[in-house]
């Protein structure tokens, strides 16, 4: 009974908290708005002031209305911020993809978009936007809602603290805005995929450690007695983003009213440290963080349990330790001493056993529901991510080899890569989630538009193909024109030689950037048109009402 | 497997399970990052090396704020090419007052790592403005805006007292006589004679070779001090400040 009481009041505590630390933070924003060293730092906080205020009363109307009526009730999943998620996921992926088309033709037409007397669009500043858009505002998005939905189903219980995952939601939010308008406004400590200033990491720190502790505090509620391998996954993804994301962003502030920092670290140290950073972005951001995703949502998609419980283990302990150790793969004969360098190759090429392990026990997943990859576009999107998945963890241990580095370090070969694992295996593993989510979330028999799906898998899959391979054509073209000698053993081509012979291999890419972003737009008709109830997508919560109690066993553990 | 059914442990106890990945993920990083901070080859001082002056580093501000580091790389490869394409392959030490680093991942245009004193200050002013007036294959974005916005620089000395908190050795005089200094280096003509030779010798002396300080109007305006002009003061001068004439690689003390 006193748990009772206790649990009713500790709602109203939740929502108090989240106010009063909101409180506390416009407080601080508005005195650095007041003695802004910088237009930026002023317009920085504003923003935030606006954004923290929009939240903290829209917070106080819901809360006002709730007349003693506990928001949180115990016995129901909490849903509402899982369709909050999937709907920032559509937004900021396709806003994401747009500005990546757009960076795309102003490297191939260089008048698109530029203002000599205005320098907001210039490429140094999108092209920051475009990642951190895609990487964290799109991929964070699909994370946040994933993780939030799976953690429920899989320890059958309700998201812990109450008001607390909405602050998670709404404040990381609040960071993509602040990060995106910062970067237009030329605030960036220009550390590659952790631009934003020091003010921006203190927040997303505050944001993640809430994160964090919703995590753990609804693994912490489980009725389930094991923790399922999704969660392992997800747990990996949130601390080690902690940790990296902390260390790399240790820096000074010149002032505390001014948005410039200087880093602690300089010179060898802060590359080893960025890179270390940089690399394991991808290992924790793109890679556990979507294998959770799929440990969850294909083995659910396809009906039959993961392959191996043990090849789970094995490679899940096995990836995250060698992870860690891939940066300096980046810094191939740089000034960062050998020994380093090796160590990163060495530990790059391990690295490939422990990712096809995460492949294989994904697609073998499939075994005994093969017709699914004929009959439901979904799942052939999902494994088709794996596809893609096993391919660039496969050149991505290729390219880490000193040798073969000195020739596709610095050119596109590097784009080229990058993209078929963000398109292909976080894209797709993402598309498939959101594809599968929306039906279940909104209680649908199915989506919209099956043959829209259809549409979206291949006109983006001939995107992704046009993309990476004018990719490799224009990263090894240059790399052997830049080493090119003639028979008189001077240099053979001048720099923007190298320049000019990419432009049909731009025109490519931008062809297939648009092809990509094309597909993004067609799923998010199709998700809009699934959560309207049109076409296919009937209704049925009236048929299964206890489809989203949490005392219903809704997945059965793996073993 | 014996092993594999004692990971039941760890599926049962959230917090064992979240402190053993945090051990794991830890390690490789304790390994590559903590003896970088030790080893000799890495903190060595290079004779030549000195902190940047102040509009210099307002410069490099720029730099960064433009996101350059997304097109240009700050680092060259011990590569036969790429020595004969930009000079000298980078030294550690290049980059030991550089908080944060501009190493770079991409080459979109060439490395800069040496582009100090390649090309004349017009011509880096002009390629700014419109980088396809001389380079007609350019892809590079017009910055015609920094030659149009005035530096600002109220905030110089404690943009150095920073740099001095986290390690680069800036003097009590350095600091005091920042504003000095960096109009004093743009503009040399408008000021007394006394500030440009104490720019020169709080500097020189940082550097301990004669010869690294370039004073000059950069942008062309001498009427006012731009961004333009930071900008290009930044570029004239880096990869300059190592005298290669007389260093010498093959020495034992460069051997690894």
């Amino acid at each position: 009974m006193a748990n009772v009481i206790a649990r009713g009041r500790g709602y109203t505590s939740t929502i108090m908290m989240v106010g009063a630390l909101l409180g506390v933070f416009m407080i601080l924003a508005l005195l650095m708005a007041a003695g802004a060293k910088d237009t930026g730092m002023a317009v920085q906080a504003w923003t935030f002031i606006g954004l923290a205020g929009a939240f903290l009363v829209g917070m106080s109307l819901w809360a006002g209305q709730l007349l003693g009526r506990n928001p949180f009730d115990q016995s129901e999943y909490e849903n509402a911020i899982v369709k909050w998620g999937v709907f920032a996921s559509m937004f900021w992926g396709i806003a994401g993809l747009l500005v990546g088309v757009v960076i795309a033709l102003q490297l191939t037409f260089p008048h698109f978009m530029y203002f000599p007397e205005w320098g907001f669009t210039n490429f140094g500043r999108l092209r920051p936007l475009h990642t951190s858009a895609v990487i964290f505002a799109f991929g964070g998005n699909v994370l946040l809602a994933t993780s939030f939905y799976v953690v429920q189903r899989t320890c059958r219980a309700r998201l812990a603290g109450g008001m607390w995952p909405w602050f998670v939601f709404w404040g990381y939010q609040i960071f993509i805005v602040l990060a995106a308008t910062g970067y237009l406004l030329g605030i960036t400590q220009s550390k590659e995929y952790a631009e934003p200033e020091w003010y921006v990491d203190w927040w997303l720190t505050l944001v993640w450690v809430a994160y964090l502790l919703v995590f753990l505090g609804t693994i912490w509620k489980r009725k389930e007695p094991h923790i399922y391998v999704a969660n392992w996954f997800y747990l990996s993804f949130i601390v080690t983003i902690a940790m990296l994301h902390i260390v790399n962003n240790l820096s000074v502030p010149v002032s505390f009213t001014g948005s410039k920092s200087v880093q602690v670290f300089a010179g060898v140290q802060d590359a080893m440290t960025q890179w270390w950073y940089g690399h394991n972005a991808v290992g924790f951001f793109l890679t556990t963080g979507f294998l959770a995703i799929m440990y969850y949502f294909i083995p659910k998609r396809v009906n039959r349990p993961v392959y191996s419980y043990r090849l789970s283990i094995v490679h899940f302990w096995s990836l995250i330790f060698i992870y860690i150790w891939a940066g300096p793969h980046h810094l191939h004969y740089t000034a960062l001493p050998q020994w380093a360098q090796t160590l990163g190759m060495t530990f790059s090429v391990m690295l490939w056993m422990p990712s096809w392990g995460g492949m294989i026990n994904g697609v073998m997943t499939l075994s005994g529901a093969w017709d699914k990859l004929r009959t439901d576009p979904v799942v052939r999107m999902m494994v088709v991510s794996l596809a893609f998945y096993g391919m660039s963890t496969f050149e991505g241990p290729l390219m880490s080899v000193r040798a073969v580095n000195s020739l596709s370090h610095y050119t596109e070969w590097g784009i080229g890569h990058v993209h078929s694992g963000a398109l292909g295996w976080v894209g797709y593993i993402s598309f498939g989630a959101l594809y599968c989510l929306v039906p279940w979330l909104w209680k649908k028999k199915a989506l919209f538009s099956k043959s829209l799906v259809e549409w979206h898998f291949w006109v983006s899959t001939i995107g992704i193909l046009f993309y990476m391979i004018s990719m490799w054509f224009a990263g090894i073209t240059e790399g052997l024109m830049w080493r090119a000698y003639n028979e008189f053993g001077f240099l053979e081509y001048s720099f923007v030689e190298t320049v000019e012979a990419k432009h049909i291999s731009y025109m490519i890419r931008a062809l297939g950037g648009f092809l990509y972003f094309s597909g993004a737009c067609l799923m998010a008709y199709n998700l809009v048109r699934t959560v309207l109830g049109h076409g296919e997508a009937e209704s049925f919560d009236t048929i299964e009402p206890k489809y989203a109690r949490p005392h219903q066993p809704v997945l059965q553990p793996a073993e | 497997m014996g092993l594999m059914n004692k990971h039941v442990v760890l599926e049962r106890h959230s917090l064992l399970l979240t402190i053993c990945i945090l051990i794991v993920v830890s390690i490789g990083g304790i390994i590559q990052m903590v003896p970088l901070m030790y080893m000799d080859n890495t903190i060595e001082r290079v004779d030549g090396m000195r902190p940047y002056t102040p509009l210099e580093l307002a410069g490099r501000d720029i730099y960064i704020r433009e996101g350059c580091y997304v097109c240009h790389s700050q680092m060259v490869r011990p590569l036969r090419d790429e020595v004969e394409r930009y000079g000298h392959y980078s030294l550690a030490a290049e980059s030991m007052y550089d908080h944060p680093f501009q190493w770079g991942s991409k080459r979109t245009g060439p490395d800069l790592a040496r582009v100090g004193g390649k090309y004349s200050a017009e011509w880096q002013v002009d390629h700014l403005k419109d980088p396809r007036s001389v380079v007609p294959e350019s892809v590079m974005p017009p910055y015609a805006f920094l030659a149009d916005k005035t530096l600002k620089y109220d905030g110089i000395e404690a943009r150095l007292r920073t740099e001095r908190l986290v390690g680069v050795p800036y003097t009590d005089e350095m600091i005091e006589n920042a504003k000095a200094h960096l109009v004093a280096q743009a503009d040399p003509d408008n000021l007394g004679y006394d500030d440009v030779d104490g720019l020169i010798e709080a500097y020189t002396q940082a550097s301990g070779r004669e010869g690294t300080v370039e004073t000059r109007d950069y942008d062309g305006d001498p009427g006012r001090i731009t961004e333009m002009d930071a900008l290009v003061a930044y570029l004239q001068m880096t990869g300059t400040l190592v005298d290669f004439s007389t260093y010498e690689a093959g020495d034992l003390k460069n051997r690894r």
